[in-house]
């Protein structure tokens, strides 16, 4: 199945239309990825998933990057090209050509009418990424206890990620969590 | 701290394609876990090719326009220094790291994916920045509920049930939502 012409054209047309409708950048598409490998077409498991979503956050650079190890696994290295062109093809093109035009349209009613009404849109998105993540991140009363120490300091202070990934990934890998 | 130096040149922006390049690589190499803070540093307060205010509109059109929004904002910005050439440049540079390294991540995780402890960190890890875009949700969500405009709130609140509660398809949510909402802000500023 690995590699297959039918996974690549699979990967290649879901993260495109995904990602045309993935306001408020990669991390908003969290569920809809989810529900496309795991829910729908069985690429891996819960907990494979969640280890490709930790996996990403360990790599330097954007969120979306997950993209291209969801590819990977289903499909091999061709899978995640295929599956990184579908997710930034379109879109960039889009980004291309609003970019240029936009700001004609400062004035106008409907340019602010589409800024404010996405606005909760995308928030709306992100929330249920939360939500969705951490159902299938926290499977036992430590990574609970992880996730919410997490929020506070998180919101609280400005700390670098990477302190929570290292503490996090330090305690997991004791075998404490 | 004077603030008569609005009327003078613009900054200098960067000298080539190739340097653009060269400082969204950079860029990527530093962001862990989102790459956005790092953006605003170089850009704005180490290289100064962008005013606070220029950054912030762009970041609005970035995250507005479908599709991760950091991967938005170096297209746009790409080409408008320097055309499709720029736009490729700070795309390139961007992803271009980043990809080898998660390639490399997966091979890892091929090889060694069951070891207890590997597996432990990943968990660990996963747990942690579950809690990081929970604390950023619950940032962005202040100025909507606390200063409530129209009907955000319960747009946000059908949005989040519908696709992280009921796991409905994203495409079919936005379909009905998106323009709905769009529409409710229009009247809204009547």
């Amino acid at each position: 199945m690995k590699g297959s012409v039918d996974t690549l054209l699979t990967l290649a047309v879901q993260f495109a239309l995904m990602s045309l409708f993935a306001i408020g950048g990669a991390n908003a598409a969290l569920p809809e990825m989810h529900r496309l490998a795991v829910e729908v077409m069985g690429w891996m498991t819960d907990r494979q998933f969640t280890d490709m979503f930790a996996l990403a956050q360990l790599t330097p650079g954007p969120n979306v990057i997950i993209v291209a190890l969801i590819g990977y696994q289903a499909g091999g290295l061709a899978g995640g090209a295929v599956a990184m062109l579908g997710m930034c093809g379109p879109t960039c093109v889009v980004a291309y050509v609003m970019g240029r035009v936009w700001d004609r349209f400062k004035e106008a009613r409907w340019r602010t009418a589409i800024q404010d009404g996405m606005v909760p849109v995308s928030l709306g998105l992100l929330a249920a990424s939360a939500f969705v993540v951490a159902m299938i991140a926290d499977t036992s009363a430590g990574t609970v206890v992880v996730t919410l120490v997490t929020v506070v300091v998180a919101y609280a202070t400005k700390l670098n990620p990477l302190w929570f990934f290292g503490i996090a990934g330090v305690l997991g890998a004791l075998g404490w969590l | 701290m004077s603030e008569s130096t609005e009327i003078a040149a613009p900054p200098p922006g960067p000298t080539s394609a190739w340097a653009l390049f060269r400082t969204f690589a950079r860029i990527s190499l530093y962001g862990f876990g989102g790459v956005l803070a790092w953006t605003y540093r170089i850009l704005v307060e180490e290289k100064r090719w962008l005013s606070d205010v220029q950054f912030n509109e762009l970041l609005a059109l970035a995250q507005f326009l479908p599709g991760p929004n950091i991967v938005n904002f170096s297209v746009v910005f790409g080409s408008r220094l320097y055309g499709k050439a720029g736009a490729v440049a700070a795309l390139g540079g961007l992803l271009g790291v980043p990809l080898l390294a998660v390639i490399l991540m997966g091979l890892v995780y091929a090889r060694f994916g069951e070891l207890a402890a590997l597996r432990g960190a990943l968990a660990g890890i996963s747990a942690a920045a579950a809690g990081m875009i929970i604390a950023v949700v619950a940032k962005l969500s202040k100025p909507l509920f606390v200063r409530p405009l129209g009907p955000g709130p319960l747009v946000a609140i059908v949005c989040f049930v519908a696709i992280g509660v009921l796991r409905w398809p994203l495409v079919w949510v936005l379909v009905v939502l998106a323009p709905l909402s769009v529409a409710l802000a229009y009247w809204r500023r009547a």
